[in-house]
């Protein structure tokens, strides 16, 4: 089963089309997972109803298996890692995006942490500029 | 009405200097801020900023509360149209039909009709507010203590029992502000009240640390306890703007909506909920397009939005010319006014008239700096939800902490502070109203020295009380006032299906049809 981290932009849309590619080569199920720490009245990386029913849309589409969950009040890192502990969890895809090391101090870097603590493969992707 | 005018222009000439356009600019800034954010607003901000009334002038003190008390009016209907989520008690009713607009693809209409209506509503209130306060004010000088006893009394009843959904509740919290008001050492006798042995509370609770206390600290546990929630999805939205035809739409709902904002506020009872609700109402039925309503019709947002912004300007009236508050950041404001030794009350006027003529100029000056602000601006406030709440919060609560501390510098008010947060937040948790407790424990104090006042010139007579003949009809009133729903009950109709009782009757329509 392939993990995505998913955010409501192009990240997160350039992650789940290389998810999808992924899962049909290696003929496995999708789990997406679209998290929000709950902690402000508006995060713009939360997919909203349309978002989701156009996305439930395309997973339909395509024909694999999958899943789409969206968790509240939890910690976008702990989560995914807590997910990729799965037995059946193979490959963790999400999107970056550049940060300089200043940004990293400030404002921390969720792809980073994955990448570094995730015990599974991870596969980091762009968007198509 | 001529020396008013001179008066007026002097006033101008005082709010256009630098510092005072700046503290307006501060006040207008934060104002609009505290609108957008849901659960803080104008009167916790003013409460919050009470410590600056130590080292700032008067005018620009006030200037600025003005501007955050206008700016909140303002603030709340981007979030209310844009996110459904009403910023302010005030624009839950724009929610009902700027979100349905802005659902549809029409927010830039909404929130243009929003703005322009509330300054619409914001200046005529404010000329309004230059032409009757001054009036009342004379009136009012004339009134002896049991009258002016009377008026207080009205305005402790009608906050009670008027608003809000549970008389009940609207008493405890009245109740429980009495007896916070009544700490300390009685002026007349000397003797210790309610001071639990500790020298400290000789001089009384402070009231900045009770307005802290409830507004401040009590948000800001019920938000921790309530944190982690779904967030809500923003609509995009470009320029506010609006065509010709809404144009036409919306001038005639805005000056009805003043026109129910303006009287509603400067009532005790009236708040700002009251007006916007009968605005909807009025605009439902006068619509030439009532089939919109409930899907997002212009005028179900230009009608209360103005409602609420002439209620804000009616608010001043009576604080302004009788020193009577009628809502939170008036009774906030009112205790600025005492911390600078001004007293509030009929005689303001006479007394300090270029501080509160300086003031009506600024408002006229801060309303416009609003519509500029939030015109081309609503989107960018939108972006402002995005604050994570802890550091929101995190942030109130260093103000709030500093604030209570400042006024005394004794560490027991730190602890007073915990004790009424924590009474904040038992309120919350069981829908008592917030506005009775502050009334009570502002108007308290005043109503026992009128009280004691009155009895001491009548020789110690109660019927002393009954000889102003504003005296007894306000009484009257009061009495109306409170056995209006007994009568309503036995009429077997109650108040709420009086206003209730047309919806309904549109509903059953829209089902059968």
């Amino acid at each position: 089963m392939i993990v995505v981290g998913y955010t409501a932009d192009q990240y997160g849309q350039a992650a789940l089309e290389h998810a999808m590619t992924e899962a049909s080569l290696r003929g496995t199920g999708l789990l997406v997972v679209n998290s929000t720490k709950g902690d402000a009245y508006v995060d713009p990386a939360f997919a909203g109803a349309p978002e989701v029913h156009d996305v439930e849309e395309r997973l339909k589409t395509s024909g694999l298996a999958y899943e789409l969950t969206q968790p509240v009040g939890v910690d976008p890192v702990d989560e995914l890692l807590t997910v990729m502990d799965r037995p059946d969890a193979e490959l963790l895809v999400i999107g970056i995006r550049h940060r300089n090391p200043v940004g990293k101090l400030l404002l921390g870097s969720v792809s980073q942490q994955l990448i570094l603590e995730c015990q599974k493969p991870v596969l980091a992707v762009k968007p198509v500029v | 009405m001529l020396d008013n005018l001179g008066w007026l222009i002097q006033g101008f000439e005082q709010a256009a200097t630098p510092m005072n356009l700046l503290y307006a600019c501060i006040g207008v800034l934060l104002g609009t801020a505290v609108g957008v954010l849901p659960g803080i607003g104008p009167a916790m901000t003013v409460a919050l900023l009470l410590p600056i009334t130590y080292n700032v002038s008067p005018s620009a003190a006030f200037i600025m509360f003005a501007g955050i008390f206008y700016g909140g009016m303002y603030g709340g209907s981007t979030t209310s149209i844009l996110l459904n989520t009403p910023g302010e008690s005030s624009s839950v009713i724009t929610a009902i039909e700027g979100n349905k607009m802005a659902k549809a693809g029409r927010a830039a209409q909404a929130l243009a009709t929003a703005a322009i209506g509330s300054f619409v509503a914001g200046t005529i209130g404010t000329v309004l507010l230059a032409l009757f306060a001054p009036a009342i004010s004379r009136f009012a000088v004339t009134l002896g203590a049991p009258s002016y006893l009377a008026i207080m009394l009205f305005a402790l009843v009608a906050v009670t029992a008027v608003l809000g959904s549970s008389k009940l509740r609207g008493g405890i919290s009245l109740f429980l502000g009495l007896a916070i008001g009544l700490v300390g050492i009685d002026s007349l006798t000397g003797q210790a009240r309610a001071t639990f042995g500790l020298p400290q509370l000789s001089d009384g609770i402070d009231i900045v640390v009770i307005a802290v206390a409830v507004f401040a600290l009590g948000e800001a546990l019920w938000v921790a306890a309530h944190l982690r929630q779904k967030p809500a999805e923003v609509i995009p939205v470009g320029r506010p703007w609006m065509g010709k035809s809404d144009w036409r739409r919306s001038w005639k709902p805005w000056l009805r909506g003043t026109a129910y904002g303006f009287p509603f506020g400067a009532l005790p009872a009236g708040g700002a909920e009251l007006p916007t609700f009968l605005s909807y109402i009025t605009e439902k039925k006068l619509s030439k397009h009532p089939e919109e309503f409930g899907k997002g019709a212009i005028e179900g947002v230009a009608g209360p939005e103005a409602a609420n912004n002439a209620s804000a300007a009616g608010t001043l009236v009576p604080m302004l010319s009788l020193g009577l508050p009628t809502n939170a950041t008036a009774a906030v404001m009112l205790t600025a006014f005492v911390s600078y030794g001004i007293q509030p009350g009929p005689t303001l006027f006479d007394k300090e008239p270029l501080l509160i003529w300086t003031l009506i100029a600024s408002l006229f000056i801060g309303n416009f700096l609003l519509l500029v602000l939030n015109l081309p601006l609503a989107p960018l406030w939108a972006k402002l939800l995005r604050t994570p709440r802890p550091y929101l919060y995190a942030g109130i609560l260093f103000f709030a902490t500093l604030g209570a501390f400042a006024v005394n510098i004794q560490p027991l008010d730190l602890v007073l502070l915990l004790v009424f947060g924590l009474l904040g937040l038992m309120m919350r948790r069981f829908g008592l109203p917030v506005l009775p407790l502050i009334i009570g424990v502002i108007l308290g104090p005043r109503i026992e020295r009128q009280l004691r006042q009155s009895l001491q010139l009548g020789g110690g007579e109660w019927g002393s009380l009954f000889t102003e003949p504003v005296a007894i009809g306000v009484y009257v009133c009061m009495a109306l006032l409170l056995l209006a729903p007994l009568v309503l009950k036995l009429m077997h109709r109650s108040e709420e299906t009086l206003l209730l009782v047309e919806d309904d009757k549109d509903q059953r329509e829209k089902a059968q049809a």
